[in-house]
């Protein structure tokens, strides 16, 4: 078996609160404590959980846009835990990510053009018109797109300009946080049969990450549930959503509202209760 | 306002979601474009026309004044407002619309080195202390505050007082006493910016701090740095009418608005108008660049940042 594309081993990270007294130090926000996952090469995987449980914590130190406080995360081999900016060319060249907000993920200053060549031009390579052609014929947009500010597209449109930019330096590796969230209903399936379709076509290893679980059984094959900091169970998507062994992911389970609920007359509130009560 | 921009992303999701109409699941429909133009705010109006007046009378001051602003002639001393001397003449027999118009030179040149002097020191320093780890930022702003509690008038009045009185010294004091409000604003500005998800994909593209401070950055926070000019450059038109009151601004022949002021003291009841003339020039030129300063606040409202 070849080495796992993403191994994530203990992975702690402690947050200071500032200080609220003078003789003793706040006690620390435990954002992550202890994770381990490992993530195949080709793999979907997703993590799921509720906001404020680790999940973007998770996903930037394993961009290395955050530091641990302990652990490691080693990524094709290399560990990137304590390795100097400078010596993380590879990661940025082969990891991308597309993140959740599409009103705060692109400049509002620059062309789409030039933001979907920044990765290619901070790398170094030449920024050819072309590629930035292919890349929005790759995600559905015109090529004239690329003349105009990200104020002038939609939210979906935007998050399509957002996974172009990713998918310039030609990583191996894609991660999503929360892609579809701050997306309409209607415009969601797109955007995550785009993600799904690139993701085949060149062959990407994906990590998805979602509060919303019916989006990650749509993508990830393999699926992470996170609760404070944790993950408490890990398994194949279809395993995890038939039966959940651990109590919060049956809580979260049955909280997917589904068409059978809904016909046999069943509310929100009824929703609400039946969370509460498993 | 809210309506429109509703009705706006309506459309937009409404044609992203009609598949049927473009077979091949491509998007390339009319993308959301800003529509109508936004409605001009007044304070932005007036404060623009009185600036633009301002800067009209001190260009035309270059080319043609009624008179020579520093011509002596006795016959005509502390004449009142007539034909040949709109706004009268001083204890000299100077005009006085003449030397207001070259005076407005004066007052944009200091207002205009002085705001740059605090825009140089304090944008980058603001930008740094937003974008550096915590002891050096603190070190920063603690340094800004500490200039932060000198009075402007004393600093300059410091400066005079060691490299003489001059046009060049009240500039700069002035312009080093507003490093700390720039400073202050852009860091806030900064920190927004460094909070988003364009820093962070920046990053991950393997950007380094100093190009993310150039090309996301700096553009991000020209409006604020814009605001704060104009509300700075009213704050030096003051600062240098009071220090030529003082004696240690401009120094004289050269008309200046405050000087003009200092040396009507003693016609104060005889002939008021020598104050009343500059002391209106004073008060519309400050008005206008806080008016402006204040419309383009507006404009540049975060709140509305979404629909630019």
């Amino acid at each position: 078996m070849t080495e796992p594309a993403i191994q994530v081993t203990d992975l702690v990270r402690d947050y200071p609160r500032p200080r609220t007294s003078l003789l003793r130090a706040s006690p620390p926000v435990h954002a992550l404590r202890g994770v381990s996952l490992e993530v195949q090469e080709g793999e979907r995987f997703g993590i799921v959980g509720e906001s404020g449980c680790g999940k973007s914590t998770l996903l930037r130190i394993i961009a290395a846009l955050d530091r641990a406080t302990s652990g490691q995360v080693v990524v094709e081999g290399t560990d990137i835990t304590r390795l100097p900016e400078r010596r993380l060319r590879f990661l940025r060249e082969n990891l991308q990510l597309v993140f959740q907000d599409p009103m705060s993920s692109l400049d509002p200053r620059m062309r789409v053009r030039d933001i979907i060549a920044e990765p290619l031009v901070v790398q170094g390579h030449p920024a050819s018109g072309e590629r930035v052609r292919e890349l929005l014929d790759a995600v559905g947009l015109s090529a004239d797109a690329g003349d105009r500010y990200p104020h002038q597209f939609s939210g979906g449109q935007r998050q399509r300009i957002s996974i172009a930019r990713a998918l310039a330096p030609r990583p191996r590796i894609l991660i999503a946080d929360e892609p579809v969230s701050a997306l309409d209903v209607s415009v969601r399936a797109q955007v995550l049969n785009l993600i799904s379709d690139l993701v085949d076509e060149l062959n990407l290893t994906l990590i998805f990450v979602s509060h919303d679980l019916s989006v990650v059984k749509h993508v990830c094959s393999r699926v992470a549930v996170m609760n404070a900091g944790q993950i408490v169970e890990t398994g194949p998507t279809a395993d995890v959503y038939a039966a959940p062994t651990h109590p919060y992911t049956r809580r979260l389970v049955s909280a997917i509202p589904t068409l059978q609920r809904a016909l046999s007359g069943a509310t929100t509130t009824d929703l609400v209760k039946g969370v509460l009560s498993t | 306002m809210n309506d429109e921009g509703g009705s706006v992303s309506r459309g937009a999701e409404s044609a992203l979601g009609v598949p049927a109409s473009d077979p091949a699941g491509r998007l390339d429909g009319p993308a959301v474009r800003r529509t109508a133009g936004r409605r001009l705010n007044p304070s932005l109006v007036v404060g623009g026309i009185i600036v633009l007046v301002i800067v009209l009378t001190a260009l035309v001051s270059f080319v043609w004044t009624p008179y020579d602003a520093t011509l002596v002639d006795p016959a005509v001393r502390l004449a009142k407002p007539s034909w040949s001397h709109w706004f009268g003449t001083d204890k000299f027999g100077r005009d006085l619309l003449s030397q207001i118009m070259v005076g407005s030179r004066t007052t944009l040149f200091v207002g205009l080195v002085a705001v740059g002097v605090a825009a140089v020191i304090g944008v980058p320093l603001g930008i740094l202390a937003a974008m550096t780890r915590r002891w050096s930022s603190e070190l920063i702003m603690r340094a800004n505050d500490l200039l932060l509690a000198f009075p402007a008038l004393l600093l300059a009045i410091m400066f005079g007082a060691v490299f003489g009185a001059s046009t060049l010294t009240a500039m700069v004091a002035i312009g080093i006493a507003t490093v700390p409000s720039f400073a202050r604003v852009i860091r806030s500005g900064a920190l927004q910016v460094m909070r988003t998800e364009y820093v962070l994909a920046a990053r991950a593209a393997g950007r380094r701090p100093f190009p993310i401070a150039l090309r996301h950055v700096l553009p991000n926070v020209t409006s604020l740095i814009t605001v704060q000019a104009s509300v700075s450059f009213a704050i030096a038109v003051l600062a240098e009418a009071a220090l030529s009151f003082l004696g240690y601004g401009t120094p004289p022949p050269t008309p200046s608005w405050g000087r003009m002021l200092q040396e009507s003291q003693e016609f104060l009841f005889s002939a008021p108008r020598l104050a009343v003339f500059p002391g209106v020039a004073i008060a519309i030129a400050v008005l206008g660049f806080n008016l402006l300063g204040d419309g383009l606040r507006d404009r540049f409202d975060p709140k509305l940042e979404d629909r630019r």
